[in-house]
């Protein structure tokens, strides 16, 4: 697959032209060739050299990330943030990370000690996978499969299990809680992810990543102009989904210690940890190159290598991430799940539906992408903030009395269905 | 299925979807087999791939391990006494009984059909293929589906509605 795609394009298929790393691993393995290896070994060492690509990708960023998300907030919060291990505290990820390596991996006494021990290998898990389709840059992409964008919802969806492992295992109501909290936000907006996810697809008429990137750059287009509302939403969901404030009633401190995994210690906690920050990366990864351009910018990547372009739109979008964390306080849980079934899911819906009606009068009509694309922006990002005031104040978000006072209990609900008070309601 | 790395790879796949499903049956703790379930349905998710159905492979991932095995652990979790686990019930050996009988069955007819193999090689892309068909050819199955999910979505909502709770706050 590798080898296919150096060929043709704009990009030298030389070794040293590295606007696509993709060129120099595709050189060497062409050296392997030479040598007269078997058919597979090409295949199993271009997915090696992928696969530890990714990895020592991801953990050097996040290694760089704590730091700055630390510093960031503690900036916004007025204080001065870790400054004392290196020079501007530069090191205390590095000395925190050989802290997690070096505590003690406490399993209490009566954990589900199986569960206990896969739960976060199978949070780790999904949160890289989904680096397997995105695409770096063109022709850097380890599997570029044609469902895609359904392979992220997919392997998204594994995430609620793990979760929901780590928090019964534990036998701590702290981290059941947690869990089932989870549990429940990740249904819920699953459902606003794939919608928003389903723009894209409509648009772009196929799930594979690298094509939805094609399209946007061969329309000289970002899809978020497009879809202004469906593109908040998946941040939206994202953060959900990726637990950092202020969605993050999964593990809320002041309510719940940690949430699912509140009994986890040492290195254990390290991967629930590092899961967090590659999920948050992956979540970034997938808004730019389904919303953002992917490895494009409008002519610039013939110019700056991709994969620098996609890095530095994807870290721009993980600071997002650090922005909200820094300054909005955190969501009730009956909030979060209203905002996604009242709010979200409608307009979503809508959204849908418009998107499809756009699309068949744009193909049956026979428009020039000139005339349609712009119309179609206006269109969506007139809709899009129509939506968002006028259902706010349907919901009665701009009348204080009439904003619910509290969350429905799971009693009252019972009470209600079988028509007596519920003991202790 | 001529290559060493697809005959390989449909070993290990069916021995984890087989040895999983046995465990769930196995272990005595609920959680535990809803997990191995997980681990079954990943498996046969591996052996779509290897049938060249990417989508059904996607999909079975998403709605089975994603979506149906949290349906199953609601159900545990709201079931009085989940926590006495999979213990010996009297309907241990008929279930056993019909077990039998079922596995017979189609161990039988699985020997006994004149498999017909297809000789095109694998499809290209089948996600497009499937959406014309749900579309096209099996559109009144497709809207019934939709609607029948609608309607329990709405019952779901009337069951656990509040008469007036949004009024009196």
């Amino acid at each position: 697959m590798l080898l296919e795609r150096l060929r043709g394009g704009p990009l030298l298929a030389e070794w040293w032209d590295l606007r696509d790393i993709g060129n120099a691993v595709g050189g060497f393995l062409q050296r392997i060739e030479e040598w007269g290896a078997p058919d597979w070994v090409p295949y199993v060492v271009s997915g090696l050299i992928g696969i530890l690509g990714i990895l020592l990708w991801l953990l050097a960023s996040q290694i760089v990330f704590i730091w700055i998300e630390r510093r960031a907030i503690a900036l916004m919060q007025n204080r001065l943030g870790p400054n004392r291990v290196g020079p501007m505290g530069l090191l205390q990820p590095i000395a925190d990370s050989l802290k997690l390596f070096l505590k003690e991996a406490i399993t209490t006494r009566d954990s589900d000690r199986l569960l206990f021990w896969v739960a976060p290998v199978a949070i780790f898990t999904p949160a890289m996978v989904v680096f397997a389709v995105v695409p770096f840059s063109e022709g850097m992409v380890l599997a570029d499969l044609n469902v895609g964008v359904l392979f992220l919802i997919a392997v998204a969806a594994l995430n609620t299990m793990a979760v929901f492992m780590a928090g019964w295992s534990s036998n701590n109501k702290y981290a059941l809680l947690g869990a089932m909290r989870t549990v429940a936000m990740l249904i819920s907006y699953e459902l606003i992810q794939v919608l928003a996810l389903l723009g894209v697809v409509l648009f772009a008429g196929s799930m594979r990543l690298s094509d939805v990137v094609g399209w946007q750059s061969g329309f000289n287009t970002w899809l978020i102009f497009l879809q202004p509302l469906p593109a908040l939403a998946y941040l939206i969901a994202g953060a959900v989904e990726i637990n950092r404030s202020p969605m993050d009633i999964a593990e809320a401190e002041s309510e719940i210690v940690a949430g699912y995994h509140t009994e986890y210690s040492g290195i254990k906690f390290g991967f629930f940890y590092a899961a967090e920050y590659f999920a948050g990366f992956a979540i970034s990864a997938v808004a730019v190159s389904l919303y953002l351009g992917g490895w494009t910018a409008w002519g610039l990547e013939q110019w700056v290598p991709g994969w620098l372009l996609f890095l530095a739109k994807l870290y721009l979008v993980f600071s997002i991430f650090i922005w909200t964390r820094g300054t909005l306080p955190r969501l009730r849980i009956d909030q979060l799940m209203a905002f996604a079934w009242k709010f979200l899911l409608p307009m979503s819906l809508l959204n849908v539906v418009v998107v499809g009606g756009e699309v068949l009068i744009w193909r049956e009509m026979d428009l020039s992408a000139g005339v349609a694309l712009p119309v179609i922006g206006a269109v969506n990002a007139a809709m899009a903030v129509a939506l968002v005031v006028g259902w706010g104040r349907m919901l009665g978000h701009g009348r204080p009395e009439r904003r619910a006072q509290r969350a429905l209990l799971t009693t009252e609900v019972g009470a209600n269905f079988y028509g007596k008070a519920a003991p202790g309601a | 299925m001529d290559d060493a790395g697809a005959i390989a790879a449909f070993w290990i796949l069916a021995s984890l979807t087989v040895g999983s499903a046995l465990m769930v049956v196995v272990v005595r703790n609920l959680i535990h087999a809803v997990v191995l379930l997980i681990l079954s349905f990943l498996g046969v998710a591996g052996l779509y791939v290897t049938l060249s159905a990417d989508f059904v492979a996607v999909a079975q991932v998403l709605i089975y391990a994603g979506a149906i095995s949290v349906l199953i652990l609601f159900a545990i979790m709201l079931t009085p006494q989940a926590g006495r686990d999979n213990a010996e019930t009297l309907l241990r050996l008929p279930m056993l009984l019909l077990a039998v009988v079922v596995g017979f069955t189609i161990g039988l007819v699985s020997l006994e059909t004149d498999w017909s193999i297809a000789d095109r090689g694998g499809f290209e892309e089948t996600a497009s293929a499937i959406g014309e068909a749900l579309l096209s050819k099996y559109v009144l199955p497709f809207e019934m589906a939709s609607v029948l999910l609608l309607v329990s979505m709405i019952g779901a909502i009337v069951l656990v509605r509040s008469e007036g709770f949004s009024e009196e706050e």
